[in-house]
């Protein structure tokens, strides 16, 4: 084992959270700073030969390697968990830029009253409407406390989009910086069928550029190519806001910035209830010491919080008793692809990008009276362009087919492929109780520390949620001229087989007071003021839409905290 | 070393379409020509080749809709995905215990995708290229639930649709099927046009696009 000379700040993790505190603190302050990544390097350039399917898309190139490390799941504490053997249902990143590279650039804002769910709700509806189990809770902050951190994170992407059009969006400072998208065949149908069932479409907010773009760090992007290849790619003229575009060549322009990869973070080190760094294993398998002063966990939802696990700092959720912060709140957001729309003309499908769509939100958080439903809370819709990668699609058929396979098949799937598509429904997913993340008895991962473990399933409030906005859909879909239309219900359980979303959210939660939290709303650890912990393991519920511009939001404002205040007086910020 | 081993195709057999000769270049052969075709095997005997070539040809036959498995080389894409580094499960977690689990908790099983394959094939039978179609589709419907047919028919619609780099789609025929142009640099001029309109470019491969050829996973270490 060697020990490295010491730091001020290590960061762990080089995904968006991480780069993007990297970058802040490189730029406004004179600290050393250590990213330090598990994965490999990367570069635009890297992705001019990524246009493959196959090894990307399905063999998932750039995703984290399920043969040295990955999760177990069950559904209840009553269960035996077992390994999730390949991933399928999420997909967590590693590499430089983690997900950040093979993210579809969809950057809507959190609906405001989303931070304080749990007080908005029993306002309107009373506590009697709150789910059996739930365990939701407050942010702690408010979205106009987060308002000027979305409008620098959008100014830092170039955020395509158009504001005004979403009667149901937060108030923004500023428009967008760049116009929205082009609108593709498909997407162009649900806005006008949206619109004459008086719903209100607006362009989904977009990480992939309308037009060339200059932020405020000098970063020149071109404008996006609608080629197609966004979600599990990296976009090949950077057209994509990735970490490795916007934020590494601005970090490469600090020398107290060091970003290191192949270092694989096991252990936060800590003393007298202060961090003192971590370990980790390098590239050659050797145990490495980098001692910080302050340390920085930016490495996704699931390995903060199996970090924090594994080095024993906080109390460990119970799910029995009740007792302990650190594993709970864990979400799923619960992505729906079940409303299926059959056309008699193509669709051409082949282009867009990942963010190149239309959404609504007049079905999402608590944009309408619940008062007669069985259940709460709602879902961010939308219909995209997105490419139509083949083998991910082929097969879809109307369910007048029974057949998997063989020439019956064969044509309803060749008939179906450019002509069926479906409605992009992410609903929100409530924090439960019964929902949760922990070390698991039995499995380990490649150097013999425990994987985490899953406790998760869905409850009668999504199943119910997304039965009704389902049946909403498809009344669009009929008056987009689809001539089938199929609305299939959430499964009754949760499965890690079919692809939801790489949004999982909770275990490192945030909020008022230690009593309710692993985090305060300044994303310091309660008992150990010198950790900070970035992304969405912090988010005590899933809010529907996509998190990473919320992620972002969140860290600029940590960053100021730290830069602003913590360097001045270490210690817990009020 | 094991023995190398070649599938023999008739140029007619293969529908005047195109196999890949040992360098990997596509050769595009007519149906007129009466030439015999030998594609080097990575994993597969020439026996089993047959066996795999006729079961996916019956998944995605070639019918009146276009040509299908056979024609797409889609045996030698498998052969090349099961010889390389998924073949083996390189990437899957197998630690043990493997244990039962319930669907919802994804495969557990201990097998690789070799292994699958190996098993498969006996169940498959011997005789399985012999039957007439329809006893294969009888054998077939029996093999329905199980782990292997599963594999086989997602290997089956791969190795149709991935690039040709892969083995298999050869002359991009399961793209031309569908209608897919395949990887592009750009589509600024089209997003917002040809609303309601085929629009058909002619496909091309990941390899035309950038210029060069591009090492397929499958060779990777």
């Amino acid at each position: 084992m060697k020990t490295l000379p010491r730091a001020d700040v290590a960061i762990v993790g080089g995904g968006w959270a991480g780069l993007l505190m990297a970058k802040e603190l490189g730029a406004r302050t004179g600290l050393s700073v250590v990213v330090l990544e598990r994965g490999a390097p990367r570069k635009t350039a890297d992705y001019f030969e990524g246009m493959d399917e196959l090894d990307y898309a399905i063999r998932l190139r750039m995703m984290q390697d399920a043969s040295k490390e990955t999760v177990t799941f069950r559904h209840t504490s009553k269960d035996r968990a077992l390994p999730v053997r390949q991933f399928a249902s999420f997909l967590p990143g590693t590499g430089v830029g983690g997900a950040g590279e093979h993210w579809t650039g969809i950057t809507p804002r959190f609906l405001p009253d989303c931070f304080e769910i749990l007080t908005r709700t029993v306002e309107r509806y009373g506590a009697g409407r709150l789910p059996e189990n739930h365990s939701m809770q407050d942010w702690g902050i408010t979205y106009a406390e987060l308002e000027p951190f979305y409008t620098r994170a959008e100014k830092l992407l170039g955020i395509s989009g158009k504001t005004g059009l979403d009667p149901f969006e937060g108030p923004h400072s500023a428009e967008y910086p760049t116009p929205p998208q082009r609108t593709g065949y498909f997407p162009s149908l649900f806005r006008d069928a949206a619109r004459s069932l008086g719903y209100h479409p607006s362009p989904v907010p977009s990480a992939n550029l309308s037009q060339a773009y200059r932020n405020p760090d000098g970063i020149v992007r071109p404008a996006c190519t609608y080629c197609g290849f966004c979600e599990r790619f990296g976009c090949m003229v950077g057209a994509k806001a990735q970490p490795t575009n916007m934020l590494l060549p601005v970090i490469a322009r600090h020398k107290s910035v060091t970003v290191r990869t192949g270092a694989n973070v096991r252990r936060v080190l800590y003393k007298d209830g202060k961090a003192t760094g971590v370990s980790y294993v390098d590239a050659n398998g050797e145990e490495v010491v980098q001692p910080a002063d302050l340390v920085v966990l930016a490495s996704w939802t699931l390995n903060n919080t199996r970090l924090l696990l594994l080095s024993k700092i906080g109390e460990a959720y119970d799910a029995r008793s009740g007792t302990g912060h650190l594993g709970r709140n864990f979400t799923h957001q619960a992505t729906f692809r079940g409303v299926v729309l059959f056309f008699d003309r193509p669709l051409n499908r082949f282009m867009g990008s990942g963010a190149c769509g239309v959404a609504i939100r007049d079905l999402d958080g608590d944009s309408f009276d619940h008062g007669p439903l069985n259940f709460i809370r709602g879902a961010y819709i939308g219909a995209y362009s997105r490419g139509h990668p083949p083998i991910g699609s082929f097969g879809v058929v109307p369910p007048s087919v029974k057949a998997t396979w063989g020439s019956e098949w064969k044509k309803a799937a060749m008939d179906a492929f450019d002509c069926a598509a479906n409605l992009g429904i992410s609903g929100e997913h409530l924090a439960y109780r019964t929902n949760y993340l922990d070390l698991d008895p039995t499995y380990r991962d490649s150097h013999g520390d425990p994987l985490l473990r899953m406790t998760m399933d869905w409850n009668d409030n999504e199943r119910n949620m997304i039965g009704f906005v389902s049946a909403k859909m498809a009344q669009v879909g009929r008056e987009m001229g689809a001539r089938e239309v199929v609305a299939a219900a959430l499964p009754r359980r949760y499965d890690v087989n079919t692809y939801r979303s790489t949004h999982l959210q909770g275990g490192t939660i945030m909020g008022v007071n230690p009593g309710n939290s692993v985090v305060n709303p300044w994303l310091q650890h309660w008992r150990m003021s010198n950790l900070f912990v970035l992304g969405a393991s912090t988010f005590p519920q899933n809010p529907s839409g996509n998190p990473t511009l919320t992620i972002l939001a969140q860290t600029l404002r940590t960053a100021d905290a730290i830069v602003d205040r913590y360097l001045k007086h270490p210690g817990l910020l009020a | 070393m094991r023995r190398r081993h070649f599938l023999t195709f008739s140029a007619t057999a293969v529908g005047g379409l195109l196999v890949f000769t040992l360098d990997r270049q596509p050769l595009r052969v007519h149906a007129q020509s009466d030439r015999k075709i030998r594609v080097p095997l990575r994993f597969f005997d020439e026996r089993e080749a047959l066996l795999v070539s006729a079961a996916v040809a019956r998944i995605f036959p070639s019918d009146a809709t276009g040509p299908g498995a056979m024609e797409g080389g889609v045996v030698i894409y498998i052969d090349r995905q099961l010889a390389g580094p998924y073949g083996r499960d390189r990437y899957r977690y197998t630690q043990p215990p493997f244990e039962e689990g319930i669907p919802e908790q994804g495969y557990q099983g201990k097998a690789t995708p070799r292994e699958v394959y190996r098993e498969g094939l006996v169940l498959l039978g011997q005789d399985f290229d012999r039957l007439t179609p329809a006893a294969q589709d009888a054998r077939l419907r029996n093999m329905e639930t199980t782990y292997f047919f599963r594999l086989l028919r997602q290997h089956t619609i791969e190795g149709m649709f991935c690039d040709p780099m892969h083995g298999g789609n050869a002359d991009m025929i399961g793209w031309q099927l569908i209608g897919y142009p395949g990887p592009q640099m750009s589509w600024s001029d089209h997003i917002d046009q040809h609303y309601g309109k085929p629009f058909r470019p002619k496909p091309r491969s990941l390899n035309e696009v950038v210029g060069h050829q591009v090492k397929p996973g499958e060779e990777a270490e």
